[in-house]
């Protein structure tokens, strides 16, 4: 009774605040609009056609995308749960990047110093932004909303770590404070401004910002609320691979949009994004199925969509600066890495990351980020290639996983001492589908 | 009167009902069941995590016959469900005490 009281209580305090803060961010933005030294940019209309399909495609990698891939992955009991959890992710997410997130990530801070870390509030509720406001040659709208599409992924990766088991308000609080606290600043580091992208370090599309972010995310989350009940002990099967194979193949299809849509623009960037993600897709799918043919003398169906998400994950940070011979290397690296972590090493550490979000997106992600550096390519991108170092980007990729871990750490204690993460024994037997939603599949 | 129930493996179902029709049985009701006998389970696994499964998935016919058919129908069902490798299954055959159409009323023989 409390906690809801609480909940309600904490979700005013915050809409009350956004609307007290409005008026004095409106004059800021007024301020910075005035200074048009250099000739503006204008509307390319090629780039904005682009950007508006790419927006679409990723958030199709959500909704059904994810939902799917991971809704196959439960048990029956728990796939209403899982892909609600997809869906009201996706919403909560798109209203609070509106309010207040796009703008931690992209305004500038008024203040220099703070500029590093976070950015301002003079964009929240999209102020400022109006029909002549462009971010490069799109217009700022189309460019809010493929960032909002980012903003929506990322938490929702985060919850295949714990899936079956965690309450779907402590779901919302979770990933609605961490999409303000985490996922906005680390995305202002690296491309909205931070000292991330001022010390050099390359991310094309999202491998520190989303994959290392969601996978770190995942490790410490599923750690607190501990494992499943019966974990290790009874059957967690798959309850259908089909759903998976479509979730992972509409991921794939969407990814285009992640990593070419990176490019902002409808030009080669984007031409060589998209070829360098289909190859390194294909490399680690091959990859990750050829080790488990080895090792575990069987190809499963969920083992080859495993490695397929794995490269797609790790050619994410990569996509803009190599050369298709370097992300099929990238690919296929990460397909028998993320194979390894995701298979043994988790088995050897005991912790119950359910589906693997930080085996792939996590281990993925940091071998994406880290040979991004090693196959930065002149070819492709020529200042990129000169500045690109691994000893950069093990830094920004320190950064992330050092904050997002913390940080991640206190949203989650804070949650679990007010309103308590895991549903109780009883409805986890039950299985969430109708124990929280009062909803099942015959 | 007999019935004879049969576990077989599910992708026979179709031999044993052309069988079964072709000695005059006309009616036969199928239900999926799982279980287990000498053949055992299999194991799953699903990114390194194994899983025993000692239920496999099979069929259950039952056929109510007279008493003197039990015998061919029984032979038409071993001939259809036989692969000869372990998991064919096994067939039952019971007494039955009474029957009745529900359509006409007509009992025992009259309603099979």
């Amino acid at each position: 009774m409390s906690s809801k009281i609480l909940m309600r209580a904490g979700l005013l305090a915050l809409v009350a605040a956004l609307f007290a803060i409005e008026p004095a961010l409106a004059q800021e933005a007024a301020k910075e609009a005035a200074p048009a030294a250099e000739p503006a940019p204008t509307l390319d209309t090629g780039d904005t056609a682009w950007m508006l399909t790419s927006t679409v495609l990723v958030l199709m990698m959500t909704i059904p995308g994810l939902a799917l891939f991971y809704g196959g992955m439960v048990r029956k009991k728990n796939v209403l749960a899982t892909v609600t959890q997809s869906f009201a992710v996706t919403c909560l997410m798109s209203v609070l990047w509106f309010l207040v997130a796009y703008s931690i990530a992209f305004d500038e801070n008024p203040s220099e110093g703070l500029n590093a870390y976070f950015g301002g509030f003079g964009k929240a509720l999209f102020s400022g932004v109006n029909m002549d406001s462009l971010t490069g040659t799109i217009p700022e709208f189309v460019f809010a909303t493929f960032q909002m599409t980012f903003a929506v992924i990322t938490p929702a990766l985060i919850l295949g770590a714990v899936a079956e088991r965690m309450k779907f308000s402590a779901v919302l609080w979770f990933t609605g404070l961490w999409l303000i606290f985490v996922y906005a600043p680390i995305c202002h580091w690296v491309w909205g401004g931070g000292f991330l992208s001022e010390a050099g370090v390359l991310d094309f599309a999202g491998g520190t910002v989303v994959h290392i972010n969601s996978g770190i995310a995942a490790l410490v989350a599923c750690i607190i609320l501990g494992p499943r009940k019966g974990y290790g002990t009874t059957a967690m099967a798959p309850h259908n691979l089909t759903f998976s194979l479509i979730g992972a193949s509409l991921l794939w299809v969407g990814w285009f949009g992640f990593n070419a849509g990176s490019a902002a623009a409808s030009n080669a960037l984007a031409g060589v994004a998209m070829a360098n993600t289909q190859v390194a897709t294909a490399g680690a799918a091959l990859a990750w199925m050829i080790a488990e043919w080895i090792v575990i003398k069987k190809p499963s169906l969920l083992g080859i969509l495993s490695g397929a998400i794995a490269g797609l994950v790790a050619i994410t940070p990569a996509a803009g600066f190599v050369a298709p011979s370097g992300a099929l290397a990238i690919g296929v690296i990460a397909g028998v890495g993320c194979y390894i972590a995701s298979v043994h090493v988790k088995k050897a550490l005991g912790y119950d990351d359910s589906l693997d979000v930080f085996g792939i997106h996590g281990v993925g992600g940091l071998i994406g980020a880290i040979l991004t550096g090693v196959f930065a390519s002149a070819m492709v991108n020529a200042e990129a290639a000169a500045g690109a170092s691994v000893a950069t980007q093990v830094y920004g990729v320190a950064a992330t996983i050092i904050y997002c871990a913390v940080a991640t750490a206190v949203i989650l204690l804070i949650i679990k001492a007010v309103i308590g993460l895991r549903v109780s024994p009883q409805e986890e037997e039950e299985g969430l589908d109708v124990a929280l939603h009062g909803e099942s599949v015959q | 009167m007999k019935v004879v129930m049969a576990i077989i493996k599910p992708f026979k179902l179709e031999e044993v009902r052309d069988a079964l029709t072709g000695i005059g049985v006309h009616g036969l009701t199928v239900t999926e069941v799982k279980g287990y006998g000498r053949q055992k389970g299999h194991t799953e696994i699903y990114r390194g995590a194994e899983y025993a499964v000692n239920f496999l998935p099979k069929l259950k016919i039952e056929v109510a016959v007279a008493s003197d058919l039990v015998k061919k129908v029984i032979a038409a069902i071993t001939g259809a469900a036989k692969t000869g490798q372990i998991g064919d299954g096994k067939i039952f055959v019971y007494p039955i005490e009474h029957a009745v159409r529900i359509r006409t009323g007509e009992t025992d023989a009259d309603a099979l």
